[in-house]
């Protein structure tokens, strides 16, 4: 079932790799995925901003960006252009090596998680055993790269957003890791590629996808929310609260390095919905069984496309959290979540009766979450809110 | 249940989503350059020069007192007063600006200039395009890009210009009648002493001035 | 031993060097977390996917920021104390990492002739890696969990007794 449109690009590598002495082809072959990894996500990165403008200003009842090109299209050309011929501004008292090395580091790591994204069948630059924690070994250094941009900038908002910043995506990873690892209980493997595969299957025309399963929905939706917040997302963009700290780590910087710092931002969001259309919607597997003939790369893209739109409508929806909100939220409700959803993953993996197996996660997962609901609504006394001077 | 307002949020923004494709009323941009909301009668934007008559240099109100230019807070005006004089609406000789610029960058649209005015000569404008891509030169206004005419003063502001078109009818219909019981007088003492005849008539616009500043 | 592996070596020692030597401290953080880059590296060519990655994900990823965190809490890192580059202790310094190097020198050495002279490295896999610390190895993960767990509740008790005591 593995037609040419669904290999098309890898054929096209080969295609290419032929034309190179035998010894060459190897890297040829690496070069030419990293080109197109450098090439598509970017290309992705300036849809998702305008999707991200227009939706925004549809959810506001606006119009949303409609000057440049038909219907706005070319809006991003246009911001790349701006970014790239504004003056490159560094504070006087930056540390300027390191104000100058930090949005490097911050789209390198980013860029370098896509290297284990298995974006279509057979289509991974890189398949190696431990892709899934290759992924996050490249997430955790862009925190560095935050707070070495905060810091270096020698202000006082950066510094703050930075320190921000990097509470919260501490904070956020452990939840993070832990909905991943329900996953790898389940495959048995840390290989991205293996996973996808594992989830490739139909029973009549329904996939196998783990978010149809009770800890599998679980995860997704925690993991929803943790990549929101490590990605920096609203609500739980903080880091960079307009209306407190300017623009958080990056208020110093203009010009590339602001644009840079863009591109890392949403292009880590691609990355981390990437990685949770992987492990929860089955990568790049069709959503039905006679689905199967569209190319995969397709689908995959679809999702993370679909994903990104999600982003965006919660943004749309959602006012900043607070501080200590999002670390209650965080540390209260999102950990222990995680560690109840690993328990019924494990019954889920040793018991064997499949209607027993079916009713008892289910049960598991919404009581926590509604007993965990009621336990954190009781506390705060969510209440109409009632002002005495404005009765 | 927790994350019931979450989910209706969300379906809330997505009717909002979806409303701004189907109803045009939701969506109050007005698309400026193609379309326009007519300016309202209040608006004030930028100061100019009411002249009266067809010719604007003829015309002009203003009689250059410089008061305009030492009230502005930001100090945007610059006058510089005429040597020769020329009749004003009343017939009377008057100084006139040889130089009235204002700087368009530095106007901070407050009407101060407007308040203080004794001679109903400088009116805010309702005009607000007024970027231009010559950072000096072109933001430097000089009196032929101020003077509008009093016609114009009608069409943005009608009840305000109506309101000091009457003033100044009545201020004039005042002098007329002062000159002409003036020169009645004149003519009654005509008789006896001959000579004093012109001084009388040549006082009486000073009350007439210190009634327009209130 | 490849052009690649001194590259990385030079990388990782001056990395190394630098936090030591420099004066402004979180340069000096910086320069640490070169050094455990370099390290991951290593052990990356040595085919140890494992645990390259882990050094990334806990070295960078934790320690570093958790490093920076408590310069950044505790002192201006702007100034540097004292005049000169070494601490008064640094005798005591300097006998701790000589013994140390020297305990590692001796177990380096004396594990090299208990290896069979292999010349490919085994391939470890992940899956491998698993199997053994939850049966040869458990004692030690369990005991380490325990560890980890004391330290939680004591970072815990800490915290909440500050909080009493402000009230």
């Amino acid at each position: 079932m593995i037609g040419k449109a669904d290999q098309i690009f890898v054929l096209l590598q080969h295609w290419i790799m032929g034309f190179f002495p035998p010894a060459w082809q190897a890297v040829v072959g690496i070069l030419l995925g990293v080109v197109a990894i450098l090439i598509v996500f970017p290309t992705l990165f300036a849809l998702s901003v305008l999707l991200e403008r227009k939706g925004l200003g549809r959810m506001q009842n606006r119009y949303g960006p409609n000057r440049v090109g038909p219907c706005g299209i070319l809006q991003p050309v246009a911001d790349a252009v701006k970014a790239l011929i504004k003056e490159d501004i560094v504070p006087f008292k930056a540390d300027a090596l390191v104000h100058f090395i930090a949005p490097l580091v911050l789209v390198v790591a980013v860029f370098m998680g896509f290297a284990v994204l298995p974006v279509g069948r057979n289509m991974v630059l890189v398949d190696m055993d431990a892709s899934l924690l290759f992924f996050f070994a490249m997430g955790a250094s862009t925190e560095l790269a935050v707070f070495m941009a905060g810091w270096s900038s020698h202000n006082k908002y950066s510094l703050l957003g930075a320190m921000r910043a990097v509470a919260q995506m501490i904070s956020y990873e452990v939840p993070l890791l832990m909905t991943t690892v329900v996953v790898v209980m389940i495959s048995g493997s840390l290989s991205l590629v293996k996973i996808v595969e594992a989830q490739n299957h139909f029973s009549g025309i329904f996939p196998h996808w783990y978010v149809f399963t009770p800890w599998g929905l679980a995860g997704f939706v925690l993991f929803l929310i943790a990549s929101m917040a490590e990605t920096n997302r609203s609500p739980f963009d903080l880091p960079e609260g307009e209306s407190e700290i300017i623009a958080g780590y990056f208020t110093e910087y203009s010009g590339f390095k602001f644009a840079l710092f863009f591109l890392g931002e949403y292009v880590g969001m691609l990355g981390i919905a990437g990685l949770g259309t992987t492990l929860f919607l089955g990568g790049w597997a069709a959503p039905f069984a006679f689905l199967n003939w569209v190319p995969s790369w397709f689908w995959f893209f679809a999702k993370i496309m679909l994903w990104i739109c999600f982003f965006i409508w919660m943004r749309g929806t959602m006012p900043r959290l607070r501080q200590d909100q999002l670390m209650n939220f965080a540390w209260k409700f999102m950990l222990p979540m995680t560690l109840i959803n690993l328990m019924v993953a494990a019954l889920w993996r040793f018991v064997d009766e499949a209607w027993l197996r079916w009713a008892v996660c289910w049960i598991i997962v919404i009581g926590a979450y509604v007993a965990m609901g009621r336990m954190g609504m009781r506390r705060k006394r969510i209440a109409p809110r009632r002002y005495r001077y404005a009765e | 249940m927790l994350g019931e307002g979450i989910l209706k949020g969300l379906a809330e923004t997505a009717k909002n989503f979806a409303g701004s494709y189907v109803s045009k009323e939701r969506l109050t941009t007005v698309q400026y350059p193609e379309e326009r909301i007519p300016t309202s009668e209040s608006a004030r934007v930028f100061p100019f020069l009411v002249y009266d008559g067809p010719d604007w240099e003829a015309g002009l109100r203003c009689v250059a007192c410089q008061i305009c230019e030492k009230e502005c807070p930001p100090k945007c005006i610059y006058i510089e007063k005429s040597k020769d004089k020329k009749p004003d609406y009343v017939g009377k000789l008057q100084i006139y600006p040889a130089r009235f610029d204002i700087d368009v960058s530095v106007c901070m649209s407050c009407q101060i200039c407007v308040e203080v005015c004794p001679f109903e000569a400088i009116k805010m404008d309702v005009e607000f395009e007024l970027s231009t891509d010559d950072r000096f030169g072109g933001l430097l206004r000089n009196r032929q890009h101020l003077a509008k005419s009093n016609e114009y003063y009608h069409q943005i502001h009608p009840t305000e210009a109506s309101e000091v078109d009457a003033r100044l009818g009545e201020e004039k219909a005042k002098l007329e009648a002062k000159a002409k019981a003036a020169a009645a007088a004149a003519a009654a003492k005509a008789a006896a002493p001959a000579a004093p005849a012109a001084k009388p008539a040549e006082s009486t616009p000073k009350p007439a001035e210190g009634t327009d500043k209130q | 031993m490849s052009f690649a592996f001194y590259l990385i070596s030079a990388l990782t020692v001056a990395g190394g060097l630098a936090a030591v030597l420099l004066r402004n401290i979180v340069h000096c953080v910086l320069a640490l977390t070169v050094a455990f880059a370099g390290l991951a590296l290593l052990f990356l060519q040595l085919d140890a996917q494992f645990a390259g990655f882990a050094q990334i994900l806990i070295y960078i990823g934790a320690v570093a920021i958790l490093v920076i965190f408590a310069i950044l809490l505790t002192r201006d890192p702007q100034v540097s104390q004292g005049k000169g580059m070494f601490s008064r202790t640094w005798v005591t310094g300097l006998l701790i990492a000589a013994a140390v190097f020297a305990v590692m020198g001796w177990a380096v050495l004396a594990s090299a002739p208990a290896l069979p002279n292999e010349t490919s490295t085994p391939s470890v896999t992940v899956l491998q890696i698993g199997d053994a610390l939850m049966s040869r190895y458990i004692l030690p993960l369990e005991i380490l969990a325990l560890l980890l767990t004391a330290a939680i509740i004591g970072a815990v008790i800490v915290a909440m007794h500050e909080k009493v005591r402000s009230k």
